[in-house]
């Protein structure tokens, strides 16, 4: 047993760095045309109008700060509302959005919990075991409950995803937009939470010999477990499925944030000039054809009719190969 | 054809329950009211599309080119191949549904079709189908679904039902903007002879004459004047207007429906006053006669083209930098796309006002500023006369135009000049201005008289919270920088809060301007007379 999950775990490794590489050449290597991002604060423009620098970055730093916002305190999702009509009966009938912020609690707790369970493994893979992992470890274990001590984010996670699941199912719109692939990932995390969970509070599982094993594929040196365990089987076996599937699912929003183009550049498409590898050339009807059309009227109007070799071919795009009609 | 219109009331009663079969094999019914007529044959040829011809889509046979759907599936991967954006869009969305909700065409409607994400999961399916390795396998199970015709019908629905608002990329957590798939999809659509009308004839007259309208020049030259003689009766002061004219320092350019239609033409007397004002030396250009470019609702390219000639006749009428007026799709072309489309714009030079000596850097690159940002300047640096009691009979609130706020985050100025040029201005609710304005529900081409009931339904968020401040503080009127915000605006609060007026920034600007040597003003921009009493609350 201890050869499959050794292998398990080195084949999804594989495949989530090597997918997650190839994903993110592919979306690198597509050129981003134009500078669109999502304004959602004042731009810089008159000096004594102060420019929102986050939300309508102008600058490297400004675009920094938006993108850590996003990914770490997901900026945008805390902007959540529901809808609710007020009848058009009550005195001031207006279109009411009401503060919804349990999206943003449930991906919040999801995520982070994901993440100090991720950091807390780490003592599992790392001999010594860091300082910074060990207080984090102690940290979650604050409370204090049970034997073994639960961990906080055990519990949060848990509830993120019953959540989760539960709203998908609950909301009609939600159940009627939701695809297969989405009840397929929340059940491939509950698999992983659920058999780590297990495995920590139910099975007696001999941690000292978990930790050699996992010692060893740290070192690239797999060495075989004294015992098996079927709960630590099934764990393993679940984290691997879910982290090889990371990169090709809809989880590679993970590596696809960095790369949204309204949110990853900044506000400053008339100070410079964004580049636009293959802007193709265009037909374009230039002044010349125009001012021939409608000689006569130009005439009796009393507008000027430029002559000039200025006045006859569309600059720009002509001189790019163009046809003009 | 004008149609009977819908009843308030039923279009009020929106049914928020999904229907029981799933989207993806529910045929799209193409019911009166609710969607565009297809682009004439004879437009779609003056611009050179592919595969125009004459067809409706209310008809069964839509008459596509025998090969569609390789064209279709082509056209895609080109696309995957050249913008990023949608690949990644493609790939990311969690199905979250945190931009359901965000859109007014299904707070509108409740066709779950119209959230965001459904939205792009039309195109969504198709791509997994056709382009991903599990899709291929898998089929429905992984999300992919056919290319069929009823797909494509159902794309031509849905797609000429988004606005490009972008209200949606507000609100997602990876910022997956709905409006880059709708045009995605509109440009696919194109690619087999889909647009619609109110697309394709009004690029097909801006390509031809300089502006959407298809005015020509002298009819241009008509109405400017016009202008100028009405001017001249409200103030006793003559304003020169120069069309053409080489060696100006500044190029004017406006949506064409600043000068001809209304409401629209009183934010154009605006500007010209400020303008003359201002001292600024500028020109217009009869054939640069159009600022907005409805190229944007079809395809990139016909974007590019039709925002040619901006530059060329800057170019030609050697000016140094460009004015350009109230719309808002058109800066959104002008702000993120025309000085990458047709740009270097080296000849020009950094925009200064000539009043106030201000140095616009942040046009360092493009050389063009919105008439805002340079009416803001120089009210914040005292050059302009204003009485604001002029417009007292309006008590104002004001809409941010979808495209210079989230596409360009044009907020305050707009902002700083309402609040120099009007006693009574109130807000509408947080949540529905700024970067979460609500869309007036016709632009990106969807303000035709057969698409009034979605429309009117679209419209419906916006109109309801201009409603609460009317009832809060007696609100008469809605400000606002767009010309589709102009022309259709005013149907929309006709139809759901009646006795509300819209103007542009401008017009409440020229009726507060103190010109110099002007005489006394009996009534404001539109021949109305000032200071009837009652006529606002405070």
């Amino acid at each position: 047993m201890s050869l499959a999950l050794a292998a398990a775990i080195y084949a999804a490794a594989a495949l989530c760095l090597c997918g997650f590489a190839w994903r993110v050449w592919g979306w690198a290597d597509t050129p981003e045309p134009f500078r669109i991002p999502t304004t959602t604060g004042q731009q810089r423009s008159l000096d004594w109008i102060s420019p929102s620098r986050v939300e309508s970055p102008s600058t490297r730093l400004g675009v920094a700060g938006r993108m850590a916002l996003e990914a770490l305190l997901f900026r945008s999702l805390f902007r959540n509302t529901a809808h609710a009509s007020v009848p058009c009966a009550s005195p001031y009938p207006h279109p009411v959005f009401l503060e919804r912020k349990a999206l943003w609690l449930g991906a919040m707790a999801l995520h982070w919990s994901l993440a100090v369970i991720g950091v807390r493994h780490l003592r599992l893979f790392v001999d010594p075991v860091p300082g910074a992992v060990a207080a984090l470890s102690a940290l979650d274990g604050f409370f204090e409950i049970g034997m073994p001590r639960w961990y906080a984010t055990d519990a949060i996670v848990a509830a993120a995803l019953l959540y989760l699941l539960g709203r998908r199912l609950r909301d009609p719109l939600l159940r009627y937009l939701t695809l297969p692939a989405d009840y397929l990932a929340l059940a491939a995390l509950a698999a992983v939470v659920g058999t780590g969970i297990a495995l920590r509070y139910a099975s007696r599982v001999d941690l000292v010999d978990v930790r050699a094993f996992a010692l060893g594929l740290a070192a690239f040196a797999p060495a075989p477990l004294r015992a098996a365990n079927l709960w630590l089987a099934a764990h393993v076996a679940a984290a691997a499925v879910l982290v090889a599937a990371l990169p090709f699912t809809k989880m590679a929003h993970a590596a696809g944030l960095w790369l949204s183009a309204t949110r990853n550049q900044a506000n400053d498409s008339r100070r410079r000039r964004h580049v636009n590898p293959w802007n193709p050339p265009v037909p374009v009807r230039g002044y010349g054809a125009w001012r021939d059309e409608f000689r006569d009227k130009l005439a009796v109007a009393g507008l000027p009719i430029d002559e000039t070799p200025e006045g006859g071919a569309p600059p720009g795009q002509a001189r790019r190969g163009a046809a003009e009609t | 054809m004008a149609q009977p219109k819908p009843d308030p009331a039923r279009l009020a009663a929106v049914d928020y329950a999904p229907p029981r079969r799933a989207w993806r094999d529910l045929p799209v019914e193409f019911r009166k009211g609710t969607y565009n007529y297809a682009a004439p044959r004879k437009h779609a040829e003056a611009l050179g599309l592919p595969h125009a011809r004459d067809w409706q889509p209310h008809d069964a046979d839509w008459k596509l080119p025998p090969d569609w759907k390789r064209i279709i599936l082509e056209g895609m991967k080109a696309r995957l191949d050249r913008y990023r954006s949608f690949r990644l869009f493609m790939d990311i969305c969690v199905r979250c549904g945190a931009c359901a909700d965000k859109c007014h065409f299904y707070l509108g409607s409740g066709d779950p079709r119209n959230t965001p994400v459904i939205r792009a999961e039309l195109l969504r399916s198709v791509y997994r189908r056709y382009f991903t390795a599990a899709g291929r396998a898998f089929g429905p199970l992984a999300g992919g679904r056919d290319l069929t015709e009823d797909v494509l019908k159902e794309w031509f629905y849905y797609f000429y039902q988004c606005t490009e608002c972008r209200r949606c990329s507000v609100f997602c957590p990876y910022g997956i903007d709905t409006a880059e798939i709708t045009m995605i999809g509109r440009e696919l659509l194109g690619l087999v002879g889909c647009s619609i009308q109110w697309v394709v004839e009004p690029a097909a007259n801006c390509y031809r004459t300089g502006n959407h309208l298809g005015i020509q020049p002298h009819g241009f030259k008509d109405s400017l004047e016009f202008a100028a003689d009405e001017l001249e009766e409200l103030t006793g002061i003559r304003v020169d207007i120069p069309i053409d004219r080489k060696g100006a320092e500044v190029l004017l350019v406006v949506p064409s429906a600043d000068y001809f239609g209304t409401p629209h033409y009183y934010t154009l007397l605006g500007y010209l006053m400020v303008l003359h004002e201002a001292g600024v030396d500028y020109t217009f250009s009869a054939f640069a006669s159009e600022g907005g470019n409805f190229g944007l609702f079809a395809s990139h390219d016909l974007m590019k083209r039709l925002n040619a000639k901006i530059y060329s006749e800057a170019r030609r009428l050697r000016v140094k930098w460009i004015l350009g007026g109230e719309c808002g799709h058109m800066w959104r072309v002008v702000h993120q796309y025309m000085g990458t489309m047709n740009g270097p714009a080296d000849f020009l030079e950094v925009p200064v006002s000539p009043a106030t000596g201000t140095r616009f850097a942040h046009a360092a690159s493009t050389k063009m500023i919105h008439v805002c940002e340079f009416t803001a300047d120089l009210i914040a640096h005292g050059r302009l006369r204003l009485d604001r009691s002029r417009n007292d009979h309006w008590n104002v609130t004001f809409h941010d135009s979808c495209n210079p706020a989230r596409g360009m985050g044009l907020y305050e100025e707009p902002r700083v000049i309402l609040r120099e040029v009007v006693t009574h201005f109130h807000e509408m609710a947080e949540d529905t201005i700024r970067e979460r304005t609500l869309c007036c529900g016709s632009g990106a081409g969807l303000g035709t008289d057969e698409n009034f009931e979605m429309r009117m339904r679209g419209g419906r968020p916006r109109a309801m919270a201009v409603q609460e401040v009317r009832a809060r503080h007696g609100v008469n009127c809605v400000a606002c920088i767009c010309a589709i915000d102009k022309a259709t605006l005013p149907p929309l609060m006709e139809y759901w809060v009646p006795g509300v007026e819209v103007a542009g920034v401008h017009e409440l600007v020229g009726n507060a301007l103190v010109m110099t040597g002007e005489r006394p003003r009996a009534t404001d921009l539109r021949g109305e007379p000032l200071h009837v009493a009652g006529g606002a609350r405070a």
